[in-house]
């Protein structure tokens, strides 16, 4: 994404306020074609700021968009001086979006790049906890991360001595370990952080409390309060548990802690009456979201969020598809965490929604009440 | 040589080259370098601050102080003022803008001064705080500040015009040599040309004797009517020429050449001599690459020949090219705003043959330039004076 001037097409970079080819005001973001060419590269060694000074050397280079602009960015290690290269911004630890220049070609163990890993939360490698065992959502998601190279997946379950489905296979995974986590219980939260909250560099809350029904059809609020005490106060647990001491270790190593996800329905975003108690937990926990990754942003930990429609589990059985398979909802996780994204909508209900909420609020929340 | 069309500089002249000597850091304000530097003109000129009707500043320190705030600070009163914000290029802009002033009647004695204070984490501040397009899409890539940039620029440069480390080792090693000359320079001790080519990297290929020492000082001169200086017996420096020129050659996907390269031919022609009638050249080094631009750019050589250029000449005070006499800000110091003035008081003493122990002798035509602002990639602001001392 670039600025594009509406008059007269020019691609623009750095963000400017008038058109540098005809002093239009007219410069909304656009999708700029991606491929440029690196003209010269520097090594830094006495950056004047400390997160670099830490990270030092530090490759940086001057890149000429086929589409007009120059870029100063950061460099992959593979990208060559007068080769062509492949733009995108990125999202760095301080949460800022910043150009990154890859090489055109794929090549040998490009995601290990170490700049590039600054920029990412890539599991390869890395140490993680996924809450929830019991959920297909949560046994596909630990898959999907061994899949992708994490080093150890702890994986929540509570009363682990109740058997349930899709034991056998997911203790049968190296590297899979299954700690005792019942997310509502503040109590077994602060045990299991008092564990292995310094060994935890993504944390992927799996949580998974549906239930239908709004305001009128129920009677008391026993049921409000279960959802409230499963994804509101679950996530409170697991955020004082395990938050402060990922933050601490946004910048140990190369394996440091890098991200924070949560699994959110989209319904987070306008609430659906059918499952209107749901929605509003919902929100309140994305609301949290926003306060955790304001937080954890200084210890340069991201916080992720995949929105999802109504997903292909028991819980949303009367819904009509399409539905989002919970194996799709894992590799979206994976894939988010690869490229260092914050926000991703899966599947085509979600992404739908996403597109009509940002054409009309009013009217989204209009149709999903009739 | 093409003619030149502008109003030469007539009955306008400059006098009493000001420098405070300069400190790695200071305890005090950049008000109270500036307050120094315009006691020492007074004083310097045999008149009050009240005789003082012109005030030009360019400071990147002084807070929230413009010119204007600072005419109350030290009780000056003026019918013309003007704040310069143009970096490395603010002494060439200062100089045109008063001159032109003086000519014209409004104003009579000017005052242009620049000065900085350092204090310890003042060179980061300002660097972080540069301009909107180095905060948005510098600063956050590895905070390298100007050597990050100048770096893409000098290893574009050698690449294409076959430059060595060797070749910007020997403008700064003659610089050094110069400086051992100047009891004001911060740098005391000689430099090889082993030492510079050892020395730890900063940005390749900058390394660290590629780089200028951020400091606090003071810089300053007065322009006023010839009469004038005449009626005060100061010794007047006249002056032939002058060019500017600002986001010169935008299109360059990395900068090769500064705006000098566009009015070179015009700055002769105003001055009415060719570039081999200069006794000497004070270029604005905040690194040798650039000050190697500009011998291509100022007419020395052409395009490409600045490594060959250097190869070929003695650079110090006594040698066939003298260059940055008083040795630059790479080995006097760079007091922000004031790096900018260095070469254009250099080159007053010069002319005026009160440059003491690093007198170019018989100095009678001398060049000074200014260079400034790295916006984002490249610097955008340039500037060129050639001076002359009273006799010629």
């Amino acid at each position: 994404m670039l600025q594009r001037c509406g008059a007269c097409g020019t691609f623009c970079y750095p963000a400017r306020d008038a058109c540098p080819a005809c002093l239009s005001s007219d410069l909304a973001f656009a999708d700029a074609p991606r491929r440029g060419t690196l003209l010269s590269e520097t090594t830094l060694h006495v950056p004047a700021d400390v997160h670099f000074r830490e990270r030092a050397p530090w490759r940086i280079g001057l890149v000429a968009m086929d589409c007009g602009p120059r870029l100063v960015t950061h460099l992959h290690a593979d990208c060559e001086e007068g080769q062509p290269v492949v733009m995108s911004f990125q999202l760095d630890k301080s949460g800022q979006a910043v150009a990154f220049a890859h090489p055109e070609r794929e090549t040998p163990n490009m995601t290990d790049d170490r700049q590039w890993r600054e920029m990412t939360a890539d599991p390869k490698f890395r140490r993680v906890l996924v809450t929830n065992g019991r959920s297909v959502v949560g046994q596909e998601v630990v898959t999907a991360l061994k899949a992708a190279g994490a080093s150890i997946v702890f994986v929540g379950v509570a009363e682990p001595w109740k058997p349930f489905r899709g034991e056998e296979a997911l203790r049968a995974l190296e590297g899979v370990e299954i700690v005792p986590l019942d997310i509502g219980d503040e109590k077994s939260v602060a045990d299991l952080a008092a564990d292995i909250g310094g060994k935890v560099d993504i944390l992927v809350n799996t949580t998974e409390h549906v239930r239908a029904g709004g305001l009128l059809g129920r009677q008391g609020t026993s049921v409000v309060r279960d959802e409230i005490d499963q994804t509101y106060l679950g996530f409170v647990h697991l955020a004082q548990a395990f938050g402060p001491a990922m933050r601490m270790r946004g910048s140990d190593g190369v394996n440091s802690a890098a991200a924070w996800v949560n699994i959110l329905s989209v319904y987070a975003l306008a609430n659906w009456p059918v499952f209107g108690a749901y929605s509003a937990s919902q929100a309140a926990a994305l609301s949290l979201s926003h306060c955790l990754r304001a937080e954890l942003r200084p210890g340069g930990v991201k916080v992720v969020n995949v929105f999802t429609g109504p997903l292909d589990i028991e819980w949303f059985q009367t819904v009509p598809p399409p539905k989002v398979a919970p194996r799709a909802v894992a590799g979206a996780i994976v894939s988010a965490l690869k490229r260092g994204l914050e926000d991703v909508f899966v599947g085509d209900v979600a992404e739908e929604f996403r597109q009509r909420l940002a054409a009309n609020p009013k009217a989204v929340e209009r149709e999903l009440g009739t | 040589m093409q003619s030149s069309i502008r109003t030469p500089y007539d009955r306008v002249v400059m006098a009493v080259p000001v420098t405070i000597p300069y400190v790695r850091y200071s305890i005090e304000s950049a008000q109270w370098w500036i307050g120094r530097a315009l006691k020492s003109l007074v004083d310097g000129a045999g008149i009050t601050p009240r005789d003082v009707d012109g005030f030009c500043i360019s400071s990147f320190t002084g807070g929230l102080d413009s010119g204007i705030g600072l005419t109350q600070h030290f009780g000056l009163c003026v019918r013309w003022i003007d704040t310069i914000p143009l970096g490395g290029a603010s002494a060439i802009a200062a100089l045109r803008r008063a001159a032109r002033a003086v000519q014209a009647g409004d104003a009579r004695i000017v005052a242009c001064v620049a000065g900085d204070t350092n204090h310890v984490d003042s060179f980061r501040y300002t660097l972080e705080n540069f301009s909107r397009f180095n905060q948005d899409a510098v600063y956050p890539y590895g905070a390298g500040g100007a050597n990050a940039s100048f770096a893409l620029i000098a290893r574009n440069y050698m690449r294409t015009f076959g430059a060595r480390r060797e070749d910007f080792g020997k403008i700064a090693v003659a610089q050094r040599t110069n400086a051992l000359r100047n009891p004001n320079a911060l740098m005391k001790a000689p430099l090889t040309i082993e030492q510079y080519m050892s020395a730890r990297p900063i940005a390749d290929p900058i390394h660290l004797f590629d780089c200028v020492m951020p400091c606090a000082g003071a810089e300053a001169f007065l322009v006023m009517g010839e009469d004038d200086a005449a009626s005060l017996k100061l010794p007047a420096v006249k002056i032939l020429a002058t060019i500017e020129r600002h986001n010169a050659f935008g299109d360059d996907p990395v900068q090769v050449r500064g705006g000098w390269a566009m009015d070179a031919d015009e700055l002769y022609a105003m001055a009415g001599v060719k570039s081999d009638d200069l006794d000497f050249v004070e270029t604005y080094d905040d690194y040798p690459v650039i000050s190697m631009m500009q011998f291509e750019d100022l007419g020395f050589c052409r395009k490409g020949e600045g490594p060959d250029f250097v190869r070929q000449h003695d650079l110090t005070i006594d040698g066939s090219f003298p260059h940055n006499t008083s040795g630059g800000q790479l080995s006097v110091g760079q007091a922000g705003a004031g790096g900018a003035y260095l070469g254009v008081v250099e080159a007053m003493r010069q002319v005026l043959h009160l440059a003491g122990p690093t007198q170019v002798k018989d100095a009678r035509i001398g060049l000074a330039s200014g260079f400034g602002m790295i916006n984002y990639d490249r610097g955008l602001a340039s500037g060129a004076a050639i001076l002359a001392g009273p006799g010629s």
